[in-house]
């Protein structure tokens, strides 16, 4: 049980008119935040809404341009990520900070003070899993790990340090349902014993069940301080956007045609020396229909991505057929003339050049189209592209033609999706559409998706969002370790059985590893 | 405590713009510093180095002079630089050309051939340019080897290949033993723009190496490839551009440029080959290309400041005695200065003390 959130005391932390200014922007605008002892409050907000800032403000790692923090009452300045750990902060990250090649132990060595040896820290280790049920061999190398374990090693990490408050960003995007699950109990236990949470998050069925208290941002402002249990999750995803989120629409009754897409038997090596190999894959898209693959991070979705694409050719033709044209040995550029566009998942680096303009950015997926003639780009036809989807989509930008690196994530989503989308492809590939986008963007991605399909195209989704592939999807099959499962239409699988192809069929019956 | 470089929110065009300006003026501090340690006036070596040359018309024509070389190799480079490829060998795809252009001058010597020479032997330089710099790009394509070593360390196979062919097959029978090539007749001469004068026409394709740089950076595809690929190499790679093509392009216009610069040096200024043609241009302007920021007009204005160092430097070695291996050390500063101006537009210091309160 939890303890009550009491007024007696001053709160653990408590911050004061918290504000960050970057030039024009105000990241941060006059937050206050209380956490009470032994509470798990939930931070919500839009992508962009300012989220982080804060957390890095109450981490040390930047400094606020007004505004006060007390931590029991007693006003601090937290200078640095090492003075935070010293009051009593833990951070988990959601972009993990491991060594591969190191073991378990050598990981969560390398970030402690000098003090820890290695056998210490080998011997509270195994303490610490005991007593949290954080299940992790000491030895182990990291690269051997699950994204589930792995998250486990950075918990432990700040667990060993004694924190009175542990902050989660997004922990669990690279989880399955059963690890979540688990996650939940070890927090409860953590709450039960008086350290405070602040969980930030995106999934508000996640809020709603571990935390009484939700503290909503939205463009830089503290807009409610919330019992998320009281309220349902439509009405604080519109807290959370500042109008009312609808959900996706797609009529039940549509037509499937032709085959767009024709996976059979592709088998590629993997990459590196922990890539992952993709086995005997079998897939088939039809024009009208969404295609949901679910899968655990790191199972195989980046490189059946690459295989899709043409960034990485197949043996053989006939492994890939796109429209009809067996292409597997075609290269990316080969297979957008064939009428298929892809969106990666790394929105800047990959989809996008963050420090190229928009109209620039365009150029990647048309070049051989409307924007260039003869080897000279076409400058005004690429503007007037670019203005095309930042309109059609919805693209919030701060100026005309910006960096892409200006556009927040949920908006640089948008414009790449809808680049895509705007040629009318006979065929799209997305990895991890909505990835870190926060509500609004996620639903306006997502419909386009839908509507893209139904207006006959065919849709391939890769997901690691359970939720987004049921809202979206026609048939589903799961990847784990390379292998795809049979497709089968949505309305056949349950969250259970989808869970159990996470992890593997045969290790969920056997094998007491995994959980 | 320690001090870390944190991104600059906003980047003000008015610094970016100011930065290469006080980097020389931190640059001419610096080398004054050097000076007075060495017991010299700091004001008398500026008015050597910079002043004396710019008043002077012979030293202008001789700033053209060495400018030209130093632009054409680095418009070249700027390709390689822009598509985060290093070539560091454009000295020896210099010479390579130079080589190749010239055979065809010693061929042709004392013959009656007419005026079909000099453009062929142009066009040789670029080709002996261009296929000495293939070797780097198609080591690195095909086996993954590092491009800096290997096109770093085909300078010195250039330079003694040079040494080689002016000291043993090449060599002027009437040369009094001289390691020196026949004088090349008139129709293997490059001329000078202006009767009389010492700037000969390379200067002219410096011009339209510039003008056609800026086009092709700036308005082609192509250009778009090679910022692409050196901004966001898997961007690259999703736009279906491939690295190996543009690898070999871009080490096979920088050596071909490279290569003209080294024949229209040999067939305009020298008039024959010998051991040492070149006081180094192929790595000095790597410099100017950075000078440059990888822009085609800033490489033309940075290729005369280097230039203005070259001659500056010569006269102080003969008027305050000063060591030719200062001006090198100059350029190096300059460098240094830059990029640190540049690095400091975009990001600032932050000194970090060690915090803990343990």
């Amino acid at each position: 049980m939890k303890p009550d959130v009491s007024s007696s005391g001053p709160p653990l932390v408590e911050l004061q008119g918290i504000s960050k200014r970057y030039g024009d922007l105000l990241a941060n605008d006059g937050i206050d935040l209380a956490i009470e002892p032994g509470e798990i409050h939930a931070l919500l907000g839009e992508n962009g809404a300012g989220k982080s800032t804060l957390v890095k403000i109450l981490y040390g790692v930047i400094e606020p341009s007004a505004g006060k923090i007390r931590w029991e009452g007693r006003p601090v300045s937290i200078g640095s990520p090492v003075e935070a750990r010293n009051l009593g902060l833990g951070m988990v990250f959601q972009h993990f900070s491991l060594f591969d090649e190191l073991t378990v132990a050598e990981n969560i060595a390398v970030a402690l003070s000098d003090d820890w040896s290695l056998s210490t820290v080998r011997s509270k280790l195994g303490e610490i899993s005991h007593t949290y049920g954080l299940a992790l061999d000491a030895d182990r190398a990291v690269w051997t790990l699950s994204a589930g374990e792995r998250q486990r090693i950075e918990i432990v990490r700040c667990l060993l340090q004694n924190p009175r408050l542990l902050i989660l960003d997004e922990p669990t995007s690279v989880l399955t349902p059963q690890e979540a699950e688990h996650l939940f109990a070890t927090l409860d236990r953590l709450s039960a014993e008086g350290c405070s949470i602040l969980y930030i998050s995106h999934k508000l069925e996640e809020v709603r069940r571990l935390c009484r208290r939700a503290t909503i941002l939205r463009a830089g402002r503290v807009v409610a301080t919330i019992d998320p249990r009281a309220k349902s999750a439509r009405e604080i995803a519109a807290l959370m956007v500042g109008n009312e989120v609808g959900e996706v629409r797609s009529d039940a009754l549509h037509q499937v045609q032709g085959e767009m897409l024709k996976v059979s038997h592709l088998s590629i090596p993997p990459a590196g020396l922990h890539g992952q190999a993709l086995r005997d894959i079998d897939l088939v898209a039809r024009a009208g229909e969404v295609v949901g693959i679910a899968g655990v991070a790191g199972n195989g979705q980046s490189e059946l991505f690459a295989a899709l694409s043409g960034e990485r050719l197949a043996d053989r033709p006939d492994a890939i057929v796109i429209a009809g044209k067996p292409s597997g040995t075609f290269g990316i550029d080969a297979r957008r003339r064939l009428g298929a566009a892809f969106v990666p998942e790394e929105r800047l680096g990959h989809a996008a050049a963050p420090s190229h303009r928009l109209s620039e950015n365009t150029l990647i997926s048309h070049a051989a189209a409307e924007v260039s003639r003869s080897g000279f780009i076409l400058v005004d036809a690429a503007k007037r592209l670019a203005r095309s989807i930042v309109q059609s989509f919805d693209v919030r930008t701060p100026e005309g033609d910006p960096q892409a690196r200006k556009l927040s994530g949920g908006n640089l989503q948008k414009f790449v999706i809808g680049r895509e989308i705007i040629r009318k492809p006979k065929l799209i590939v997305v990895d991890q559409p909505t990835w870190g986008v926060d509500a609004g963007a996620a639903r306006l991605i997502r419909q386009a998706l839908v509507d893209l399909a139904r207006a006959g195209s065919a849709v391939v989704v890769v997901s690691q969002d359970l939720d987004e592939l049921f809202e979206v999807a026609d048939r589903m099959a799961v990847i784990h370790q390379g292998r795809l499962s049979p497709l089968r239409p949505v309305g056949q699988w349950t969250r259970e059985a989808i869970g159990l192809e996470m992890l593997g069929v045969a290790q969920a019956q056997g094998d007491a590893h995994a959980l | 405590m320690r001090f870390e470089l944190t991104p600059r929110a906003s980047v003000s065009p008015v610094m970016r713009a100011l930065a290469p300006v006080a980097a020389f003026i931190t640059a001419f501090l610096i080398a004054g510093f050097v000076i007075w340690l060495m017991g010299r006036s700091p004001i008398a070596a500026f008015d050597v180095y910079v002043l004396q040359p710019l008043s002077d018309p012979w030293a202008l024509q001789e700033l053209l002079v060495k400018a030209t070389p130093l632009a054409l190799i680095a418009i070249g480079l700027s390709y390689c630089f822009r598509a985060n490829l290093w070539n560091i060998g454009a000295e020896g795809q210099y010479v390579i050309g130079a080589v190749l252009g010239s055979w065809l001058a010693l061929k042709t010597h004392g013959t009656e051939a007419g005026s079909w020479v000099l453009p062929l032997m142009l066009l040789l330089g670029i080709i002996g340019g261009a296929l000495y710099g293939l070797i780097p790009a198609f080591l690195k394509t095909r086996f993954g080897v590092n491009e800096i070593l290997t096109s770093l360390m085909l300078v010195y196979v250039a330079q003694l290949i040079l040494d080689y062919l002016v000291r043993g097959p090449w060599r002027d029978p009437k040369g009094f033993n001289f390691p020196q090539s026949v004088t090349f007749d008139p129709s293997a001469t490059l001329h000078p723009i202006l009767e009389g004068g010492r700037v000969h026409y390379g200067a002219v394709f410096a011009i339209i190496a510039v003008l056609l740089t800026a086009v092709i950076l700036g308005r082609t595809l192509f250009g778009y490839r090679l910022k692409l690929t050196g901004d966001a190499p898997r961007a690259a790679r999703f736009a279906g551009f491939s690295s190996r093509s543009t690898t070999m392009a871009v080490f096979a216009i920088s050596g071909g440029l490279a290569g003209l610069a080294g024949i229209s040096e040999v067939s305009g200024q020298i008039g024959q080959l010998q051991p040492s043609i070149s006081p180094g241009y192929g790595f000095t302007a790597i410099t100017v290309a950075f000078l440059g920021r990888l822009n085609p007009i800033g490489i033309l204005i940075a290729a005369l400041v280097v230039a203005l160092t070259f001659i500056g430097g010569e006269s102080a070695q003969i008027m305050l005695k000063l060591p030719l291996d200062l001006t090198q050390a100059f350029q190096g500063i300059l460098l240094l200065c830059v990029l640190a101006a540049d690095a400091l537009v975009s990001y600032r210091i932050r000194f970090v003390t060690r915090g803990g309160g343990k």
